[in-house]
């Protein structure tokens, strides 16, 4: 039995669909990953998999459990971070916590033991007494974290946890979760951060409410059609804008100072960069093929939908 | 239903009235300034109607007939006028509320066995203090006419006639007709009213508005156990203001409380859980905190004020309105107030009302939980 499963899921506002008939199954124990730009729907999917939102059409169930039949059912064993910090501001860590876990009914027994060990396992021991609404950003999201956790739920939703956090809380955060997993715990994470969609044991990229793939991170990353050249030179925004306007057959971008040219064959853009640059007296550093990044897919994906002509529409907002 | 999260739920939301400065002061410091204010200035005693006088004519009978004004604790003469123009400006100036003209020939016509005549100018645009000063007026100027006859008659060596009707008016229950007596207990009640909606109607939409309720309709705690929890505190600050009006109605404005005080409390129990529910109705469907607490300032102390009979007698009211103030809440909360306070009543007598009281708490809890949903919409 799948941890997970979507059939069909749909929701309507108005006009706007949010989620389009998405179809999805996830195995227990592994970190599936969410992938789309804002406005994709992610945060709605969320909802509606977490039953505190009625689908329009379609089905879910969260282990075995129907998302509308049995959505009190779901909500004792599913942990839920939703994307606005949602605890207290005006209570302290230790409060928040405390709540939470008599919100879930933890015995008392048992229970100092269970939150010293979170608190430790997310490093807010020593912000015990400290105000939930005077912690950093990083740190309201590993108390999040927490208060979603205690009571050990089978599956974790997680709206976008690392979004506004900085680098160091976000390698923290995920380090948490991938202990998460040695404990079976399944976790659902949806990211618009494609780096850390990498972490994920597999992924689904979807784009106004639509499923675009799903798989492995390398799995997805096959779907790139073409290979990425990455050029190195010497004055490359330059060199970017004359790429764009005058190379056929092949996408060009500038990454910081690098430019990716995607295209179908390799030698010959190659060939074709070169002259092009040195007919505009630009000098190249290095031309090489590099492995596409899930933000190279994802662009090369979302595009190939749009030139397809579907999904055209407005675009959610989600917050 | 499970005590644990009804407590949690109890905990959490006092840890926000007492760190939140501004909730408490809402919750005590409002209610005191409110009965302080509303206490004091809300008398509908006439005393001492400042008066000023014309007297044209100048004699010993004039002087007289004026000192018996000046006498009566419902007149005060504050001064004099001479002339048409200073009568107009000071009862424009509302220097004095009337003007008691006494003629020229005044003393003539009374020594001469004639109907003397005088004029008392009243300013009218507060009707409700005029009609009162002019039915004063009136009595002064009948006691005074009486003692003239009386004192003729007895110039005349003829006997002293029986009086043909002699009415011995007693008042109950408010002996002195002080206003505050009746005025206080109403009060308590209309604070009561508007104070507990207010400070429900905040919590829910609080929650919506901060994102907490996403993160606590995601858990298994159900509507119920979230609304009584929510109830609770809030419950007991109340209960505290109704302790703390009490103690000010006893203290503060000496209104003599004849009733049970145990009833008294009973029926605030009740009140209470319909006042606070209805605000945390308002809460649940406003979703706004600002909208919910501006909606229930409006929802309850305009028909509190106005058709509760706390100012105004029903009785008095056009039928239709009558009937409208029925689905009044805090008309049942005044009369059983009032009833207590002043007459010393209980429930044998005020038994229509705790009825009513308990269904309308009845109907607002239970609306309260119909109406809660852990959805998002």
């Amino acid at each position: 039995m799948p941890a997970i499963r979507l059939e069909n899921l749909t929701k309507r506002f108005g006009d706007l669909t949010a989620v389009d008939s998405l179809s999805l199954d996830v195995v227990e124990g592994e970190i599936f990953g969410l992938v789309g730009p804002d406005g994709a729907g992610k945060t709605t999917a969320m909802r509606l998999l977490t039953a505190i939102m009625e689908p329009t059409s379609g089905d879910a169930w969260i282990d075995g459990k129907h998302i509308r039949r049995d959505a009190e059912a779901i909500k004792e064993n599913i942990g839920y971070m939703s994307q606005r910090f949602g605890l207290y501001a005006d209570l302290t860590v230790a409060e928040n916590i405390d709540f939470y876990a008599d919100i879930y009914c933890e015995p008392r027994r048992g229970r100092r033991e269970i939150i010293d060990r979170l608190l430790e396992f997310s490093n807010l021991q020593p912000f015990k007494k400290r105000l939930a609404g005077n912690l950093s950003g990083g740190m309201k999201q590993k108390l999040g974290l927490v208060c979603a956790l205690i009571h050990t739920p089978k599956v974790l939703f997680l709206d976008e946890p690392t979004n506004g956090v900085d680098p160091v809380s976000r390698r923290d955060f995920w380090r948490i979760l991938y202990q998460l997993l040695r404990e079976k715990v399944t976790v659902f994470v949806s990211t618009a951060y494609l780096d850390e969609a990498e972490r994920c044991n597999r992924l689904a990229l979807i784009d106004r409410g639509r499923l675009l793939a799903c798989g492995t991170p390398d799995e997805i990353k096959g779907l790139m059609r073409g290979a990425i050249l990455e050029i190195r030179c010497e004055r490359p925004r330059a060199a970017a804008a004359l790429l764009k306007e005058k190379l056929a057959n092949a996408t060009v971008g500038l990454f910081g100072d690098r430019i990716h040219a995607v295209g179908e064959r390799p030698e010959r853009i190659t060939a074709e960069i070169g002259r092009i640059l040195a007919e505009g007296n630009l000098g190249i550093e290095s031309i090489r093929l590099i492995e596409p990044s899930l933000e190279d897919v994802f662009v090369s994906v979302v595009a190939e939908v749009g030139e397809r002509g579907e999904g055209r529409g407005e675009r959610e907002r989600s917050n | 239903m499970k005590i644990v999260r009804i407590t949690a739920v109890a905990r959490k939301e006092f840890l926000h009235v007492f760190r939140d400065y501004r909730s408490l002061m809402m919750a005590i410091a409002i209610p005191i300034m409110m009965l302080v204010l509303f206490g004091y200035a809300l008398t509908l005693d006439v005393d001492n109607v400042p008066l000023a006088v014309w007297d044209q004519s100048g004699t010993a009978q004039s002087r007289d007939f004026i000192a018996r004004f000046d006498g009566s604790r419902f007149f005060s003469v504050r001064g004099t006028v001479v002339n048409q123009r200073e009568m107009d400006y000071t009862i424009d100036s509302g220097r004095a509320l009337g003007v008691l003209v006494v003629p020229r020939d005044f003393a003539q016509k009374l020594a001469a066995g004639r109907a003397a005549e005088a004029q008392l100018i009243i300013d009218g645009s507060d009707s409700n203090t005029a009609t009162i000063a002019l039915n004063y007026a009136e009595a002064v100027v009948q006691g005074y006419s009486q003692n003239l006859v009386f004192q003729a008659i007895r110039r005349n060596g003829l006997p002293e006639p029986r009086q043909p009707l002699n009415v011995k008016p007693r008042v109950w229950f408010n002996e002195e007709l002080e206003s505050k007596n009746f005025i206080v207990p109403g009060l308590i009640a209309v604070l009561m009213m508007v104070i507990a909606a207010l400070l429900t109607s905040l919590t829910i939409a609080r929650e919506w508005e901060q994102g907490t309720m996403e993160q606590l309709i995601a858990t298994p705690v159900k509507g119920p156990e979230l609304i009584l929890g929510k109830l609770i505190p809030y419950f007991a600050i109340g209960l505290f203001d109704v302790l703390l009006a009490v103690l000010m109605a006893e203290f503060v404005f000496h209104v003599p409380l004849r009733g049970s005080v145990l009833f008294l409390f009973s029926i605030a129990v009740i009140f209470l859980i319909g006042a606070l529910s209805m605000g945390l109705v308002i809460s649940i469907n406003l979703k706004n905190q600002l909208l919910a607490a501006q909606f229930a300032m409006v929802a309850t102390f305009l028909p509190s004020f106005l058709l509760s009979g706390f100012m105004f007698s029903i009785a008095n009211m056009p039928h239709a309105i009558q009937v409208i103030t029925y689905i009044v809440p805090a008309r049942y909360f005044v009369t059983t107030l009032k009833g207590i306070y002043m007459k010393g009543v209980g429930p044998s007598v005020l038994f229509a009302e705790v009825v009513f009281l308990m269904i309308y708490s009845a109907i607002m809890f239970t609306i309260a939980n119909v109406r809660f949903k852990k959805k998002l919409s």
